[in-house]
């Protein structure tokens, strides 16, 4: 085949429920042959940061949010229904009942199957966190100029 | 139908069969046939849809007992 057709994918929610979609649409389009690339920014950090150790920030507000809004693919509440974890875990239940991968396992996934990962750095600079502070799947650190260079190729492009 | 190589897909659920497809087709050598073994009826139009995009052929599906068994050949190019 000629050159490959693009998808890029905005994940600016960090719910768990969000990212599968997200990741669902990243694998299936990778599968079918596309270049898949997700720009994660805002809540969307939160589902690459590392699960382990603590995340540091400077400042009270910074270090605040940091607390707050840990974040890690392990981590992610729900959009509806999470109930304190609750329903979190019955949603997760439910899940490997139909042999569904989880966050983690569909960040690996989709890595196999070469989907790029770019991390925004605007919202890390908001937020006060640094590169160790994400899982090493990511690819890219950059900005707007970086998707739209990316988007204005694909034939896909979502906001999730 | 006959086919050279089989993937059990069975209790998976989209992407999972897609993704499974995939891998598979990439090992297989132009010509051959893949037989994906499935039970989430969603693969009855994610696979003729899946072969349009990839340029492979979609030659059918069997249905026996709850099961669909797919059939995908790989092409020439």
């Amino acid at each position: 085949m000629a050159e490959k057709e693009k998808m890029t994918l905005i994940l600016f929610s960090g719910e768990m429920d969000k990212a599968l979609a997200a990741f669902n649409i990243a694998v299936g389009g990778a599968s079918s042959g596309m270049d898949v690339t997700i720009f994660f920014t805002f809540w969307g950090l939160n589902v690459i940061k590392r699960n382990e150790g603590s995340i540091k920030s400077k400042g009270i507000m910074r270090n605040m949010l940091n607390f707050m809004n840990r974040g890690g693919a392990k981590r992610l509440p729900l959009s509806k229904f999470h109930m304190m974890g609750m329903g979190k875990a019955m949603m997760q239940r439910l899940m490997k009942d139909i042999n569904f991968p989880q966050v983690d396992e569909l960040i690996k996934l989709a890595k196999e199957l070469d989907v790029k990962f770019i991390a925004c750095t605007t919202t890390m600079g908001m937020m006060g966190i640094t590169r160790d502070a994400f899982i090493p799947e990511v690819d890219t650190f950059a900005g707007v100029a970086t998707y739209i260079a990316e988007a204005r190729e694909s034939k896909i492009s979502l906001f999730i | 139908m006959k086919a050279d190589v089989t993937v059990d897909c069975l209790g998976l659920y989209c992407p999972m069969p897609i993704v499974h497809t995939a891998r598979k087709m990439k090992e297989m050598q132009p010509g051959q046939v893949l037989e994906v073994v499935a039970d989430d009826e969603g693969i009855k139009e994610d696979m003729p849809n899946w072969a349009k995009m990839t340029g492979n052929e979609f030659l059918g599906i069997e249905e026996e007992g709850g099961k669909l068994h797919v059939f995908v050949k790989k092409a020439q190019s």
